[in-house]
């Protein structure tokens, strides 16, 4: 076994890496970049060494300055995460150069995977059934209807030069083949100047399910399936292992095709090989097709961790150290069912925007394993990926296990920026999802339901007041001689208290009064025990109850009363009008220029208070004004 | 020294006192929620549709969420001018603006417009009696057309009338004790003078107007016709006069930036007493209603309310063995060291020379003093007269009149006679004094000057030979003591602001607390005792 590793990544896979290094009791280095000095792989590794900017091309992806890292600080493997440098066969060379040992498959390995036409062709040839397809010369009609009957309908027509979906045609018969033909074509033509098309079987409702393979560079294994359906945009969301629907058959020929598919490239070390699976009539052994094989580890590999109990980096380690694979294909088995969520810095109403922010409250399940590279009051930066989370749960049924999903992300809790988490717990109660009916198009069918924004329950709301009013620790018992004060709250929405006791307030909120009792185990609302936990900063107040609920108070002194912007704009002093910038009709930004008075051997800039059009203009340049007098009319702002 | 209670809270006596006393209480808070109804439901609505905040409200949201309000004068003017002023009017109170304790002054516009009835003008100086004597920064929350016009003469003229309202504010300020107002009405004739006599003025926009005489009144005068606002709105004040500081978009608004204004006053509380960490009574307060006998009359021990009063009803009871009829000692509430000087029976000359001592120990030390008072006077006859308890009662007296600790009185009983001086009745300026709803004030009792005025009245028909039987003394009697049952009712007392308010017994703990803590935002001064006749 290594001695000392380099760990040439950061965030979550980094500190992933560090935690099975050092149970084998492997010393660990860090590299991180100027943005990174504060991380939390950096405070877990053993040393760590500054690498560059934050931009990834000055720092993560510099392969010769992690190199010389590694180097100086006597690492002898280098462990590449996954993304950055982890799929780079010159990266792999250049690390074997410097004496070190990439932890990973090997160049050639990487190479023949990194080509997809060309992997293709080599899977198909290894007898790794991969999507059938004409992707030939011939263009004659007769030709390509012949290839579609060969390949079976349905079929989809798809430029070759195309994008978009210009140019792509799904034909469900042969009857409509040569119309549907013809179509495309023109279109090809029209908007890329070349009508060559390529026909690729239709898969009706695709499925992406992977198989996790491991090799030594001679033999594989594989370590069952994943399923990755659950996706965004090509973007995986939650995945789970084992598929939903799997039969032992299914199971025995896709894990025996990957093994083929590693062995035919003497695959070293962890990889993926994805297959796409029509999943319109169950899951059949003649019905998945090879996409791509990953040769890294993936983020969603502790699926496969949870349900093999195999530690899939301890397996890197040692294989990568010169040790024979850990076990046996007949050793591996499958327990249970496991889950992963990832959980984003997101804004998901404005379309999952990346989102940033400094995680002023972070806490995550007790029952869920949460591969995190973040703490409380780590900032989500702009410059990387903006996961903060991967909530990986494990039931002895799917059905418990994503019981234990949703419970998991209710629980999770994060303030300091907008996230994912609302998206994912409603995920998890989908319907067709908790049926196991899932295919890559789920998300986007239903997307409007799984991102709508459910009115906070009464009982968040009205603790939510509590602590806009700064009562949530129980502090202030009020007291009155007689009936209690009602005490307005600013709130998002009406709001009013009265205080009966420490710990004991009613809250007027949403049209009826909720009595909310401090109890030694947090708040109660009208008797019901909530859990309800709260953050507060800047302005607003994060309920976590069933989810994060989140307030924006707003505060009672931010009035810009004075500054009512009137319609006039009148002389501070008495002086001469130096230069007037607008004439009647223009129209003006609040804050634009629109005169120049001089005045006490000051020049004083005359700005617009608002917005507008310039009614008139009352002076002239070179004119004498005594103090107050009114240079610039805007017209009346129309009632909004 | 823990005290021990022998209270049965199963026995018939026990409940029997307790049904009666939540009756009496009843009374009272039915008052109390007249009062806080101000000027009724429909004068509410109209103050609303202005888009002004409720008074209380107002209040409310001065004040720290979850703050204490000890409001003064909660069922002033009860059963006064046909009950047209509830609540006098005004609220007032002492509660907590960012963590500091303020006497808020509130005018209810939909009483009659906020205008002065005499206990309004009465109650608001008292106020700023408290908020004097403690030290408490003032925040007038204005809203008022001024003086009630056909009160006038009991409302402008005599030395603690209206005027007097703006002598207290200069008095203050002048001790650096801060006046803030905050216009959110009405501010007409002398109330002009509030916010202009304030070191900090706050107007509302399009709602609070300043000016010596309205648009009508200038018309009269001047023949310029003027609309309220360009009189005296809040734009014109804030950017043209300069008689308000601040201008406000609402009532809300206007309050934060009270509560800021408050929050710049740079002021600390002076160390005076040693605080201890409170503690709750070992003897349930609510358990007062079961142990005070309902019927005035009927003798108990003092030190059953003390148990249930005190923090860990632990109470070093001073000289416990001399002059039995009252009972002195330190203890603690809510943490504040306090002297008790409570009643145990009528007052002989032991009794009262150990008041004297006891109070003088306080004093000396700087302790507070809490009077429980339930007291039918001084003992009479001739002994008493001859060993000069006069001599013995005017120590204790001299000694509550010129002691300089502050001194919180609890009308717990009868408050009779004499007796009401020495301990600590109003004419003796306590800080604080507060009623529970069976006490009883008069000068003495109603059966007793029935008494003596019959036999006034006896004397002189039998000196001219007639005669008087009983049914006809009865009937001269009666009136008599119809008149002292209904003056001496604490409502009758408390509407006349005689007191600062009643009470739930169950809460006398926390009045005393609050009436001690903001007691203490002044510091005590050294005592300096007039000649104890000895």
């Amino acid at each position: 076994m290594f001695r000392k590793i380099l760990i040439a990544n950061r965030g979550e896979i980094a500190c992933r890496v560090i935690d099975s290094a050092r149970r084998l009791g492997v010393a660990t280095v860090a590299v991180y970049s100027e943005a990174d000095a504060g991380a939390r792989h950096v405070a877990l590794a053993d040393e760590a060494v500054a690498i560059g900017g934050p931009a990834p091309k000055d720092s993560y992806l510099r392969g010769d300055a992690i190199i010389a890292a590694a180097l100086a600080t006597g690492a002898e493997a280098i462990h590449p995460g996954y993304g950055f440098l982890s799929e780079n066969p010159g990266f792999v060379d250049a690390v074997e150069a410097a004496g070190l040992v990439f932890i990973g498959p090997s160049a050639d390995a990487i190479r023949a995977m990194g080509l997809k036409d060309a992997a293709k062709a080599l899977m198909d040839k290894a007898g790794v059934p991969v999507v059938p397809g004409y992707h030939g010369a011939n263009q004659d009609p007769e030709h390509l209807a012949g290839a579609a009957e060969q390949i079976g309908y349905p079929v989809l027509i798809k430029a070759v030069a195309g994008g978009g979906g210009k140019g792509m045609r799904l034909v469900e018969r042969a009857g409509d083949f040569t119309a549907a033909l013809a179509s495309a074509q023109g279109e090809a033509q029209t908007a890329f100047g070349n009508p060559a098309v390529l026909i690729e079987k239709y898969v009706e409702k695709p499925r992406h399910i992977e198989v996790q393979v491991f090799g030594d560079g001679t033999h594989a294994v594989h370590l069952f399936e994943r399923d990755c359906s659950l996706q965004r945009r090509h973007q995986k969301v939650i995945e789970e292992a084992p598929a939903p629907g799997m039969t032992p058959e299914m199971r025995e020929a896709m894990g025996m095709a990957a093994v083929r598919a590693a062995e035919a490239i003497g695959y070293k070390g962890a990889g993926t090989v994805e297959f796409i699976v029509d999943g319109s009539d169950g899951l059949r052994p003649d019905r998945f097709w090879f996409m791509e094989m990953n040769t890294r580890l993936q983020v969603e590999h502790p699926v496969t961790e949870a349900i093999t109990g195999v530690d899939l980096v301890e397996w890197q380690l040692r294989v990568a150290s010169g040790e024979a694979l850990p076990a046996q294909q007949d050793d591996l088995t499958i327990r249970g069912h496991s889950f992963e969520a990832r959980l984003y810095a997101e804004d998901v109403p404005a379309g999952f925007l990346p989102a940033t922010g400094r995680l002023e409250h972070l806490v995550f399940s007790e029952s869920c394993r949460a591969d995190t590279g973040v703490r409380p009051g780590d900032t989500i930066s702009p410059w990387y990926d903006p996961m903060i989370a991967k909530v990986i749960v494990h039931g002895p049924t799917r059905a418990a296990a994503l019981a234990q999903l949703a419970r998991a992300l209710d629980d999770t809790q994060v303030a300091g920026t907008v996230t994912n988490l609302a998206f994912l717990a409603a995920l998890a109660r989908h319907k067709g999802f908790a049926a196991g009916d899932v295919d890559t198009g789920l998300i986007a069918r239903d997307l409007d339901a799984l991102t709508a924004q459910a009115a906070p329950p009464l009982a968040a709301r009205a603790l939510a007041v509590i602590a806009a009013a700064g009562l949530e620790d129980g502090a202030g018992a009020g007291f009155a001689l007689w009936a209690p004060l009602r005490r307005p709250v600013a709130f998002t929405e009406e709001a009013a208290i009265r205080v009966l006791g420490p710990g004991h307030v009613s809250v007027e909120v949403g049209g009826g009064a909720h009595e909310c009792i401090l109890r030694p185990d947090g708040w109660w609302v009208d008797g019901a025990k909530t859990g309800a936990r709260f953050h507060k900063a800047g302005g607003v107040v994060t309920v976590f109850m069933c989810g994060a609920h989140r307030f924006d108070i707003p505060d009672p002194l931010d009035r810009a009363a004075h500054q009512e912007a009137s319609d006039l704009t009148l002389a501070p002093m008495p002086g001469q009008v130096k230069a007037v910038f607008v004439r009647p009709g223009d129209m003006v930004e609040a804050g634009a220029r629109l005169a120049i008075l001089e005045a006490m051997k000051m020049e004083h800039t005359m700005l617009a208070a608002r917005a507008g059009r310039v009614a008139e203009v009352l002076v002239e340049a070179g004119g004498q004004v005594e103090a107050g007098a009114a240079l610039i009319r805007l017209e009346e702002e129309e009632a909004a | 020294m823990k005290l021990t209670s022998s209270a049965l809270p199963s026995s018939e006596g026990f409940r029997a006192n307790r049904a009666a006393h939540l009756a009496m209480l009843e009374t009272v808070r039915a008052a109390a929620d007249m009062a806080a109804a101000g000027g009724g439901a429909a004068a509410l609505e109209r103050h609303l549709s202005r888009g002004k905040m409720a008074p209380r409200e107002r209040v409310a949201g001065l004040l720290d969420p979850g703050s204490p309000f000890l409001e003064i004068g909660a069922t002033a003017a009860h059963d006064m001018y046909d009950n047209a002023a509830p609540c006098a009017g005004v609220v007032a109170g002492i509660g907590r603006v960012h963590g500091q304790e303020v006497m808020v002054v509130c005018n209810d516009a939909t009483v009659k417009g906020g205008t002065y009835y005499p206990m309004t003008v009465k109650k608001h100086l008292r106020a700023q009696e408290i908020a004097e004597e403690c030290h408490l920064p003032c925040v007038y929350l204005v809203d008022s057309g001024g003086a009630n016009l056909p009160n006038q003469d009991e409302v402008f003229p005599d030395r603690d009338h209206f005027g007097r309202i703006f002598y207290n504010q200069a008095r203050m300020s002048a001790k650096g004790i801060p006046q803030i107002a905050v216009v959110m009405g009405s501010c007409t004739a002398g109330g002009a003078y509030v916010p202009a006599m304030s070191d900090v003025t706050i107007i509302v926009k399009e709602q609070g107007t300043i000016f010596l005489a309205g648009p009508p009144l200038v018309k009269a005068a001047t023949g310029e016709v003027v609309s309220a606002e360009d009189l005296g709105g809040g734009d014109v004040h804030t950017r043209l006069s300069g008689v308000a500081d601040y201008l406000a978009e609402d009532d809300a608004h206007a309050l934060a930036l009270a509560r800021r204004a408050v929050s710049h006053l740079n002021r600390a509380k002076p160390a005076t007493v040693q605080w201890q960490t409170p503690e709750d009574p070992a003897y349930d307060p609510d358990e007062l209603f079961g142990v005070v006998p309902a019927d005035l009359r009927t003798p108990y021990d003092i030190r059953e309310v003390i148990a249930r009063t005190v923090d860990g009803s632990r109470f070093d009871e001073f000289k416990p063995r001399f002059g039995e009829t009252i009972v002195t000692g330190f203890a603690h509430v809510m943490g504040c060291p306090v002297g008790i000087v409570a009643n145990n029976g009528v007052l002989f000359s032991e009794a009262a020379q150990k008041a004297a001592h006891f109070i003088e120990l306080c004093s000396q030390r700087g302790i507070p003093l809490v009077f429980l008072q339930n007291i039918t006077g001084f003992m009479v006859g001739r002994k008493y007269e001859n060993e000069g308890i006069a001599r013995h009662g005017a120590k204790m007296v001299t000694a509550v009149a010129t002691t300089n600790v502050p001194k919180i009185t609890m009308l717990v009983g009868g408050s009779f006679g004499a007796g009401n001086y020495g301990m600590a009745g109003r004419a003796y300026s306590p800080n604080f004094l507060w009623t529970w709803p069976n006490s009883r004030i008069s000068v003495m009792g109603g059966e007793q000057a029935a008494g003596v005025l019959a036999t006034v009245r006896r004397d002189g028909i039998e000196r001219k030979g007639g005669s008087w039987s009983p049914e006809e003394e009865a009937e001269f009697k009666r009136p008599t003591i119809e008149m002292f049952e209904r003056q001496s009712h604490p409502l009758y007392a408390s509407a006349r602001l005689w007191d600062d308010g009643i009470i739930d017994p169950r809460k006398t703990r926390e009045t005393l607390a609050l009436s001690l803590s903001a007691s203490l935002c002044a510091p005590i001064e050294p005592t300096r005792f007039g000649v104890f006749r000895m």
